[in-house]
């Protein structure tokens, strides 16, 4: 079994800066990812992007070559298109790449699995023809392609605005950008405005995205609600109907995309134990670190958006103070040296850090999403309805466990991913509590598909080590 | 195959196209497309039916996380689409309810 000081599951900013840095602290490093190119979701195909138009994503997308070419020149093991799908508590890795699995042993682990975005349910998000709008990004930066037209995004949050810029900078045809922000939420957000002045620098990159969309000529509706999407006779979505100003309005599509912010990936973090919190301001479950990122669990930490949403630029510097703890841990940095470098980055992440709050309260999705109504499919792999989730809480059902036992709800293969928040909303509602009281479900490995062919020959793989 | 209303795409920075096979007809994707890239652009949807009901269902996530894009890849049946990059005669298949199982498993099991 091959041993390594630090094992990094991920390769998006915070595994890139931490494999860098710790590297340069002479650990042995590997670092294992999903995808079969460095990145993460918000650099992805950062090595070789699709679009010839740099105009298009931004310099925001292109900010992660500065993280590309350190880490390509650090003495790291690598590993794409690798699928961490067991972590134990005594840090072995088990992981499949290319139909074989293995196992390694770290001294330490760190996780940067990042974030996924929010599941937000209502009428139709399971049609196809509706899709989210990370999803969107994700085939601009890998493949150069654009949704069918005309095309309509619905939803709440920074990357809503700055998708429909996007595409309409790459041209495409935008029938409306409806935000579903409710009112509220604004009068809210003002009251933690004080620490999005801190961050003043991300507050006007924002409101710059904000100007620029109303200037694009995008018809651009606010206050949304009542969000449904339908289908034709062959089940593909034909038509977006929703309340604006007390008028119920309807456009006719077949491409829809939605989003409701984003959440940290516990799935991993979940699988192996960790202690997590519920976050009242981010309406989200976040695994509990300490100030270098470091876990409950001895030597495993975590750094990045999968520790709570912070973003990219965070995230990055997450991953550094990660790598240099654990090169104090491990002999190779003394405290006063650790704290030398950390200084300034800790300095960095104040403001980026102090604006989260407001953008947190300001994006809070809109009841509908939250809480939706009940022939709303709520475990899209199992098809279990809110309805379902509401009939069994009422039957006596005291979390997400025992509703799963009751209805399937979380058993299908996303095991949980895009039901599990709203779940436990619909749970805590329905019997008067919180999400915190209600809690998760118990997740466990492998959290990825497997062959039982590859489970049979892990101690292959594992005698062939020298 | 349908191609109603399929994905655009834009000028690439490299061209380079791979050859697969979608439920036995040809089409060129460009290389580093994933599987469900691939699908969208072939304008397939929807891409399977669900086991449950029945009911249509199309790549959501692009990222691993929702399993809206299950596919028969190579014989080898629920693989996330999303996750897996297209190669030179790659065969895939669209799914219909439950994954059958496929005469490699048989070979496997005995």
């Amino acid at each position: 079994m091959k041993q390594y000081d630090l094992v990094i599951v991920g390769a998006g900013p915070a595994g890139m800066a931490a494999a860098s840095a710790a590297a340069e602290q002479g650990l042995t490093v590997a670092v294992l990812d999903e995808q079969a190119a460095p990145g993460g979701q918000i650099y992805r195909a950062i090595s070789a992007p699709a679009l010839r138009d740099e105009g298009i994503l931004g310099a925001d997308y292109y900010h992660g070559r500065s993280l590309l070419a350190p880490f390509k020149a650090a003495r790291v093991d690598y590993m794409a298109s690798t699928t961490v799908w067991e972590i134990t508590g005594a840090r072995e890795v088990r992981l499949s790449v290319q139909g074989r699995a293995r196992t390694l042993q770290a001294r330490r682990i760190l996780l940067a699995t990042g974030a996924q975005e929010r599941p937000a349910p209502f009428p139709g998000w399971q049609l196809p023809g509706v899709m989210s709008c990370g999803a969107a990004q994700i085939m601009l930066k890998t493949s150069g392609l654009t949704p069918p037209t005309p095309l309509v995004l619905a939803g709440s949050g920074p990357l809503l605005l700055l998708i429909a810029l996007q595409l309409h900078w790459a041209g495409v045809t935008i029938a409306a950008v409806l935000d579903t922000t409710p009112k509220e939420n604004y009068l809210e957000a003002g009251r933690h405005l004080g620490g999005a002045l801190r961050g003043w620098k991300m507050l006007l990159k924002g409101l710059g995205y904000l100007a620029k969309l109303k200037r694009s000529g995008v018809p651009c509706l606010s206050r949304v609600g009542d969000l449904r999407a339908e289908a034709d006779d062959s089940g593909k979505l034909t038509r977006v109907r929703f309340r604006h100003k007390g008028r119920e309005q309807s456009l006719d599509t077949n491409s829809l995309l939605v989003h409701q912010g984003v959440v940290p990936n516990v799935q991993l973090s979940r699988a192996i134990g960790i202690d997590h919190r519920w976050d009242e301001l981010q309406l989200c479950w976040r695994p509990a670190t300490d100030a270098w990122g470091e876990t409950d669990i001895e030597g495993i930490f975590i750094a990045g958006d999968g520790a709570g949403i912070g973003g990219a630029v965070a995230a990055e510097q997450a991953g550094r103070l990660a790598a240099w703890q654990v090169a104090r841990q491990l002999g190779r940095m003394s405290p006063n040296e650790r704290d030398r470098l950390a200084a300034p980055v800790r300095r960095a992440l104040a403001p980026v850090l102090a604006i989260r709050p407001f953008l947190d309260v300001l994006y809070r999705p809109a009841g509908e999403f939250l809480r939706p109504a009940d022939d709303t499919l709520v475990c899209r792999c199992e098809e279990v309805t809110a309805g379902d989730i509401r009939r069994y809480a009422r039957l006596g059902c005291t979390g997400p466990n025992q509703t799963k036992a009751f209805s399937r709800v979380g058993m299908g293969p996303c095991q949980g991913r895009m039901c599990g928040l709203t779940v436990a909303q619909l749970i805590a509602d329905t019997r008067q509590t919180t999400p915190a009281e209600v809690g998760y479900y118990r997740i466990r490995s492998p959290i990825k598909p497997l062959t039982l062919k590859e489970l049979a020959g892990l101690d292959d793989a594992d005698r062939k080590q020298p | 195959m349908q191609t109603d209303s399929p994905f655009n795409r834009l000028a690439t920075a490299t061209a380079d196209t791979v050859t697969i096979e979608i439920d036995g007809r040809p089409f060129n994707a460009r290389e580093g497309d994933s599987v469900a890239a691939a699908l969208l652009a072939a304008g397939c949807i929807p891409s399977r039916t669900t086991p449950v009901s029945g009911s249509p269902r199309a790549p959501y996530c692009m990222m691993g996380v929702c399993f809206e894009c299950l596919v028969e890849v190579d014989g080898l049946a629920n693989v996330q689409g999303c996750m897996v990059q297209v190669a030179e005669g790659m065969k895939v298949r669209r799914q219909s309810g439950a994954r059958e199982m496929t005469v490699g498993d048989f070979h496997e099991a005995v």
